[in-house]
């Protein structure tokens, strides 16, 4: 008994997240092989079916959305902050890639270890791997000084105002063409081209898709990574703690301000980052996609999915991502092709998710692949509950004084 | 005797008003280090109001709390706790859907250092940490006495293994004083009996000082040194408990006036 209590967290967690990350190994790498070896010398047809079904673009945007919803399942899963403006970080990390990736800055001719396009070395132009870790940092920042005033609020109006502040990141976006005369975002028109990626000496670029899906999928795979490190530590207990019993974690020493920032720069700096990579995926950054709507795909994902549980989270921005980039566009055209009909399919993705999300917190409240405690709570009739026979009269003054 | 000794912690004059509602009028009071104390009251007198004046979840109107020399009147909640005056709550107020293990580790937050990147890469310090934690956690659920709970869910034990539970999360605090509100509340006598013992064990093995709330008149004068007696937000008595049960401002207090004349007449 004594050696099994002291293990570090009951084995079988252990045991799923090892077949889970090798599982998600698999996929990536098979997706990998069949694109680079396979696919080039396969029949048309195989090849059609690939690229409507599958196409490398949805793959590197799924490994894109799962860091991104692994960002926000930080906050939103394990700290419990409800966050409605997720996109202000995924706006702010590709804004940076837009900045420092490009020609945007025509005044200045910067370029380290950068891959300006061939004849226009003007503007900045730094390597992939440095506007990574700067556009992580930029939205880190970004996300203390949006968290610091607003995470004093109880839920309710946290929400609201990461609501304000998704919409107001992304207008100043679209403004930014013209401050003080200074052109900053390029307004709508959006920056574009971003440089290729270019990683020792090879360059990726918009037919090195295979590649890039790879660099997207090691990026995910880090994320995973953090996010089942950091719950078994010292913040991740902090994290929950607050989720559980906000009062009762700051009666044990646990400062709740400084702890929920961190939830939330870690969340935001998965965002800046997922920004960075979505600009070299589509090699440009264009204000109108940075919507509100994205805030709620990416926040579906993670409620979908399972709240806390990373690999429920994984597998809810994978079915989502790909929902919406392909199945919705592939499975329209077969049936509008079997009815003669010419429906637009994808413009009803948010009738789908908003019903899909409707039915699963009528039926499956705690995700597909829920966190085993969330099952836990979500089911808590089924399970004799002690805690209720509890003496309830004096906690109303306490209550009363939270609100104050 | 140990009433003597310096006091540990120091309330003076405090007050609370909410609105018009005084909830604490004027109380003074202290803990002598290395002593049990109780705080005892009708429903209403405001026990629980002080307790969280003492922890700082609520500012007293005036007055002032000084802990371990330090005025901490208005500090935040979490440097009080981690500075060593920790509590459990009356209402348990467990981190349910959290092991046992993880409960009582939360606790020692204030006294660990890892950061995203020792959590994250796991160095061997943030190791040693954690596995000092984990060895302290368990030594904690055995002085409870409920060792084998580890990596249950809190919300899955008992109601007596969650009050257990409680109190090694506070002390995994390492705090000089433990205030327990209400501790007894849905216990049996049996229970309630072996908890006079284990508030005895709190201070011999544990080092620390005990403040009770407690409404259990039998667990109260077994262990307590000295009593404090609050009734509609003011102290009314203070002494041993031998003072405490003659005394007849506190019978009026419990039984009411004629009550008290009744128990004189018994007398």
């Amino acid at each position: 008994m004594a050696e099994t209590t002291k293990a570090a967290a009951p084995a079988h967690t252990e045991n799923s997240n090892k077949k889970w990350a090798i599982g998600f190994l698999t996929v990536v790498l098979a997706i990998y092989a069949i694109n680079k070896f396979y696919i080039p010398t396969a029949p048309a047809q195989v090849k059609t079916f690939f690229n409507a079904w599958f196409s490398l673009t949805s793959m590197g945007e799924i490994m894109i959305y799962i860091l991104m919803a692994l960002g926000l399942n930080i906050v939103v899963g394990y700290a419990g902050l409800l966050d409605l403006g997720y996109v202000a970080f995924w706006a702010l990390g590709g804004y940076v890639a837009g900045w420092l990736m490009s020609g945007q800055f025509d005044q200045w001719q910067i370029n380290f270890f950068g891959n300006p396009p061939a004849g226009l070395p003007n503007g900045i132009h730094l390597n992939f791997l440095l506007v990574l870790v700067l556009g992580g940092v930029f939205t880190a920042i970004w996300g203390v000084i949006i968290g610091a005033p607003t995470l004093r609020l109880k839920s309710d109006y946290l929400a609201l105002v990461t609501l304000g502040f998704g919409e107001i990141i992304p207008q100043i976006m679209v403004n930014g063409e013209d401050i003080g005369g200074f052109n900053l975002t390029n307004g709508t028109k959006g920056i574009n081209p971003v440089d290729n990626i270019k990683l020792f000496g090879h360059e990726f670029g918009p037919f090195q898709l295979a590649d890039k899906f790879l660099i997207y999928a090691s990026l995910a795979g880090l994320m995973i990574f953090f996010s089942l490190r950091l719950r078994d530590g010292r913040l991740g207990r902090a994290w929950l703690a607050i989720r559980e019993d906000e009062l009762a974690a700051s009666m044990m020493g646990v400062p709740l301000m400084r702890t929920k920032l961190a939830s939330y720069a870690v969340g935001a700096t998965a965002g800046g980052v997922g920004g960075v990579a979505f600009a070299t995926l589509i090699g440009g950054v264009y204000a109108e996609r940075f919507n509100f709507q994205v805030s709620i795909i990416i926040l579906s994902m993670v409620v979908l999915g399972g709240m806390g549980n990373v690999w429920g989270v994984l597998v809810g921005a994978t079915l989502l991502a790909w929902v919406n980039n392909t199945g919705l566009v592939q499975f329209g055209n077969i049936i509008n092709s079997a009815t003669g009909k010419n429906i637009d399919f994808p413009s009803f993705n948010f009738l789908i998710f908003g019903v899909l999300l409707i039915l699963m917190m009528l039926y499956r409240r705690e995700g597909f692949l829920p966190e085993a405690r969330v099952r836990l709570i979500m089911h808590e009739e089924e399970f004799s509950d002690v805690a209720v026979v509890t003496d309830d009269i004096e906690v109303e003054g306490v209550h009363h004084h939270e609100h104050n | 005797m140990s009433t003597t000794n310096n006091p540990v912690l120091d309330a003076q004059n405090i007050s609370v008003v909410f609105g018009g509602l005084v909830a604490v009028n004027d109380v003074s009071f202290t803990i002598p280090e290395g002593s049990i104390v109780s705080l005892i009251g009708p429903n209403g007198a405001g026990k629980t109001t002080f307790f969280n004046v003492l922890t700082g979840l609520y500012q007293p109107t005036s007055g002032d709390v000084f802990f371990d020399g330090d005025n901490i009147t208005g500090r935040a909640p979490h440097k009080i706790s981690s500075g060593g005056l920790a509590r459990t709550f009356q209402n348990i107020r467990l981190f349910g859907m959290m092991t046992a293990q993880e409960n009582v580790m939360v606790a020692m937050h204030s006294k660990m250092k890892a950061g995203v990147w020792a959590t994250t890469f796991r160095t061997k310090k943030q190791k040693r940490e954690e596995a000092e934690a984990r060895e302290f956690a368990q030594e904690l659920l055995d002085f409870v006495g409920i060792g084998k709970t580890t990596h249950e869910y809190a919300r899955n034990l008992s109601y007596g293994d969650q009050r257990r539970l409680e109190v090694a999360r506070a002390l995994a605090l390492r705090p000089k004083v433990v205030l327990l509100d209400e501790p007894t509340a849905g216990m049996n006598p049996n229970e309630s009996a072996a908890f006079v013992e284990f508030v005895r064990r709190l201070r011999t093995e544990r080092g620390v000082s005990v403040l009770l709330i407690e409404h259990d008149m039998s667990v109260v004068m077994q262990v307590s040194e000295r009593i404090t007696v609050l009734d509609q937000g003011q102290k009314i008595a203070e002494g041993s408990p031998s003072e405490i049960k003659n005394n007849p401002r506190v019978i009026e207090a419990y039984l009411g006036k004629s009550g008290s004349e009744a128990s004189q007449n018994v007398n």
